[in-house]
């Protein structure tokens, strides 16, 4: 099939741009999901063998099989399967089921801790080599960190940072392979590194060096496809192998590269180009249709990459954040739903809940009712999927073909990349605000230039004086780090099969981040509505705060303490827009926590809101938890006022509602969760996990683990099994608001 | 205006109020009733002393912040405690929500009759959800501790007289009101009601048992058995045919 002639022509005859033939050949669709089939008996009975192997992974302490002795790449391993015969989709990452790989360029330690906290070690000759010869993004951060990061880093105001895993949130444009076939993508490349020509600066040098990186990558690509018999030179020419050859590429990805998070972008409204066209020539039936989307699913579901448990720390549960997003609009005002955004959804219950693929809906007031419902029927149901602001971020970027990286993350595909730079600790930042600069937990000096606050109760126009000195220091801290960190990775850790899939050069934004956003706001809150008394110790240093009198506290749509937290966010981020940026990235900003929230309020001293030292801190931009006294849409509307210009990374709201809360009966619960969706958008949100679930649930999956194998809640712009939470993770969530009706 | 014009006395307010009225709705509730209902969920709202003086432009501050999410058919809805108890500010609190085109509710035991609430009945409120507590004066005094069915059947009238609609609720109490009889008389009384949009049964459950306790109050209906499913059916297919809208909750 030549697909020139086949589909309606276009610029993406001339040029690698999928958007143009998305945009071309799509066919929207308004109706509801009664067309929808179940899983065929092939697709069942891989999903049964992939439970079991689940319940052992879980049984085994997390890890089921781990390969010692091979590093992973693209061909490193032979062909794996699940079930052969019943695979209409192949590919795992290595030649079994759930069995990890060596990813050591991350960091090799990490590797090693990983592997010996399960008792193994790597081969000796990978051991040498790692030991000896080769060195790793981790070795080359450290050698470059200064002893000022490091004591930010030690102490806990900069967390979670990628210098000793991979950065992960690079989204690979995979639809190209299947377009064009990876031998036009070489050509493009090829074409592309004859352009980029002398002088030769250290930017035009490492260019040349990257793309020959990548056009290396698509060769080893078209031979990874060899291993499972698949011929990717070319490109795909049925549905079957539009799903295979996407899904190859993204295979290609993951066994280079353990990024935190490797979204998949946005893949569902580009392969039911092909679905509808085998469709409409009766080549296929719906259940044939179906059957691809959920083996390709089931296939993202068993990703997986080999951490340390202290990873475990600030990404719980064990995510890939294999992130697909559907829906949305085109600029011109069509809908980007089509038959198959559906189908993806309709693997939730063709295999049951899951946290992964993490599948997010671009939410426009004009997607068509029916696919509002279906999506609210399965966020009632599964509690499996997240919802951002398409209306917001297509117009603010201009800007209808993108993905979103990780959690919450815009990112147009193949056009555009972000380097991931985890979170600082807001709260802790604000401690050095009334403790002359220290930390208050060691006494150690962090800031110079800030005063100590004699006066018994604080003033809060002097903590905010001082505030804005640490949060100018802590940021000069933090971009200083950013810029060594994505230095390394760029010389040791080169996402090269992710970069052949994207436009040479592209545009870049660095993601910078906060956590702690609702306890700063009831702070000042408090200092400023309220009396408060700092309790220090002998060396000065806060202990503890008394509170005197009432304050207003974020979550319950009152301006006073909202705007509070809106204008702490404008201003960290103003700070961090001032300071320049390894390959002249664009600063931008999250509210976002991912499950840091616990590890960061471990490390944080009492606060002045009344919050005890090394308690949680909420979760993203949410109110802190039993705060948020007046329901649901006031505690939306705190978050909502916290401005996307000045955090266009994302921000991150995890909904928590039990179901009777959401109306009397099934219909009104999917109106009335259409209705806030609406609603809260509406107001110009971003960001927004919705969980409808029983506490009892829950506690019940705490006593009872194994009746509950695929409950899944969302957390922080991903989902988890609940599960596989530790007792204390799980703990944590039961904390948060459950919101109930009066 | 006065301090007392233009403020209400508000128990608690939710702003995902999903169950008084259609649509999602800003509930606020009031405190103070002039009942006190033996089985009674917001025991904490009965009484006339407490609750928060509010300033009525920061509940439609609350409410303008709300519009989005109301859709066609959300709005407001005042509860309580008895929200008629405070109808002289409830007027000048809805007009300012009508002028911003929002969709305003009562849900009232019906028994007061002052001008003011009498005006927001016939005229200025969009919904009213009229609790019917029993349908003889007997059994009104034994839930209510006091009798008033006049009453409410009068503002009921009032109401369908003036052409706007309303709703009824009914709380199914085993042994008090889910005679045959007394659904018979709810048949007779309403079902010819042109403006009656909606009925709903609600079934008694104790869930608000532990705030008469932490009162230091004594729940008199301790006995009370919740409905059984079958007694919920029952009094359901009784009453259906003959409500357009009818559901339980």
């Amino acid at each position: 099939m030549d697909l020139e002639n086949t589909f309606k022509k276009g610029r993406w005859c001339e040029a690698i741009e999928v958007k143009d033939f998305v945009s071309l050949n799509i066919t929207p669709y308004s109706g509801d999901h009664t067309f929808l089939e179940g899983p065929t008996a092939r697709t069942s009975k891989l999903w049964d063998v992939c439970k079991v192997a689940l319940k052992e992974e879980r049984e085994n302490n997390g890890l089921r099989d781990v390969d010692v002795n091979i590093v992973s790449g693209m061909t490193a391993f032979e062909a794996g399967f699940i079930d052969k015969d019943n695979e209409v989709i192949v590919g795992l990452q290595t030649d079994k089921l759930l069995k990890r790989a060596m990813k050591p360029y991350g960091g090799y330690n990490v590797v090693k801790k990983a592997l010996s906290e399960h008792g193994l070690k790597p081969n000796p000759i990978v051991d040498e080599s790692f030991s000896k010869y080769t060195k790793t993004h981790n070795d080359g951060v450290f050698d470059a960190y200064t002893d000022e990061i490091r004591k930010f880093r030690s102490l806990g105001f900069l967390t979670g940072l990628p210098d000793n895993y991979a950065r992960g949130r690079i989204i690979g444009d995979y639809r190209r392979v299947a377009l064009y076939g990876i031998n036009r993508l070489i050509d493009g490349k090829k074409e592309d590194l004859q352009k980029i020509t002398g002088p030769m600066s250290d930017a035009t040098i490492r260019l040349r060096e990257e793309v020959s990186e990548q056009l290396r990558a698509l060769s080893d690509m078209i031979e990874m496809g060899n291993i499972y018999g698949l011929d990717l030179s070319r490109p795909a020419q049925n549905a079957s192998e539009a799903v295979q050859w996407t899904y190859m590429a993204y295979l290609a990805a993951v066994k280079e590269q353990d990024g935190a998070a490797m979204s998949l972008g946005s893949v569902s409204s580009f392969l039911d180009v092909f679905i509808e066209k085998d469709l409409q020539d009766g080549k296929i039936t719906e259940t044939d249709a179906q059957e691809y989307i959920d083996q390709f699913v089931m296939k993202l579901r068993m990703v997986r990459h080999l951490r340390m448990e202290a990873y475990d720390q600030i990404f719980a549960g064990d995510p890939t954040w294999v992130t697909e997003s559907i829906g949305g609009l085109l600029i011109d005002g069509r809908s980007k739903v089509t038959k198959t955004s559906f189908r993806f959804l309709n693997t939730l219950y063709n295999l049951g809940p899951s946290p992964e693929p993490n599948i997010t809906i671009l939410w426009s007031k004009n997607l068509p009712k029916g696919f509002k419902d279906y999506c609210a029927k399965v966020s009632i149901e599964t509690s499996s999927i997240q919802y951002e602001n398409d209306d917001l971020m297509r117009t603010s970027s201009n800007c209808d073909d993108y993905g979103i990286a990780c959690c919450v993350s815009m990112q147009e595909l193949g056009k555009h990349i972000q380097f991931f730079g985890a979170r600082t600790n807001l709260a802790k930042t604000l401690l050095l605000a009334v403790n002359s600069g220290r930390c208050e937990n060691t006494g150690t000096e962090m800031v110079d230039g800030i005063p100590f606050i004699e006066e018994e109760y604080l003033d809060y126009d002097k903590v905010i004086a001082n505030f804005k000195i640490a949060m100018k220091e802590v940021a000069r801290v933090y971009n200083d780090a950013m810029n060594i960190i994505h230095f390394m990775h760029d010389k040791y850790y080169y996402e090269k099969a992710q970069m052949a899939l994207i436009d040479t050069n592209p545009k870049i934004n660095i993601a910078y981040g906060i956590a702690g956003l609702s306890i700063v706001a009831d702070s000042l809150s408090a200092i400023k509505h309220a009396k408060v008394k700092p309790i220090r110790d002998e060396n000065g240093l806060t202990v503890d705060f008394q509170i005197e009198g009432d304050f207003p506290k974020y979550g319950n749509d009152d301006d006073r303490v909202d705007h509070i937290a809106r204008d702490v966010v404008e201003h960290f981020n103003m700070e961090l827009e001032k300071l320049p940026v390894y390959k002249n990235a664009t600063p931008t900003m999250s509210v976002l926590t991912i499950t840091s929230n616990v590890v960061y309020g471990k490390k944080t001293g009492a606060t002045p809101d009344g919050r005890a030292k090394g308690v949680a801190f909420a979760p993203g931009a949410n109110p802190m938890h039993g705060r948020d006294t007046h329901g649901v849409i006031a505690s939306l509307n705190s978050v909502a006022k916290i401005d996307y210009k000045d955090s266009k990374d994302g921000i991150s709201n995890t909904l928590s509602v039990v179901p009777k809360s959401l109306g009397a009966t099934p219909e009104m619960r999917i109106d009335n969760l259409v209705r806030t969706l609406d609603g809260y958008f509406g107001c110009n949100a971003q960001h927004l996990n919705v969980n409808v679930l029983d506490r009892d649930t829950l506690l019940h999956a705490m006593e009872h683990p194994e009746d509950h194998p695929q409950l899944t809640i969302r957390v922080s712009g991903y989902a988890v099994n609940f599960v596989r939470l530790t007792r204390e993770q799980q703990q944590e969530v039961l904390t948060r608001s459950f919101h109930e009706t009066m | 205006m006065s301090p007392s014009e233009n403020k209400l006395i508000v128990h608690s307010i939710e702003s995902f109020g999903t169950h008084d009225g259609p649509g999602i709705r800003l509930v606020v509730f009031l405190q103070g009733c002039n009942l006190q209902c033996k089985y009674c969920q917001n025991a904490d709202t009965i009484a006339l002393k407490g609750g928060t003086p509010t300033e009525i432009d920061s509940l439609v501050k609350r409410a303008i912040n709300m519009k989005t999410y109301f859709g066609d058919d959300g709005g407001v809805t005042v509860s309580g405690g008895e929200p008629m108890l405070q109808s002289k500010v409830l007027i000048p609190f809805f007009e300012a929500l009508k002028a911003e085109g929002i969709h305003t509710n009562i849900d009232t035991n019906g028994l007061i009759r002052t001008p003011e609430a009498k005006h927001l009945i016939s005229d200025l409120s969009d919904l009213l959800m009229f609790d019917v507590k029993s349908t003889t004066e007997e059994g009104f005094k034994s839930i209510t501790g006091a009798k008033g069915l006049d009453r409410l059947l009068e503002n009921i009238q009032l109401r369908e007289q003036s052409q706007k609609p309303y709703w009824l609720r009914y709380v199914l109490v085993p042994g008090y009101t889910d005679s045959e009889e007394s659904l018979r008389w709810l048949i007779d009384t309403f079902s010819a009601n042109k403006y009656l949009q909606k009925f709903e049964i609600l079934p008694y459950h104790k869930l608000g048992t532990y705030k008469w306790e932490s009162l230091g109050m004594d729940y008199q209906f301790k006995d009370v058995q919740e409905n059984t499913p079958e007694q919920i059916d029952r009094a359901f297919e009784m009453l259906k045919p003959h409500f357009k809208d009818m559901i339980v909750k």
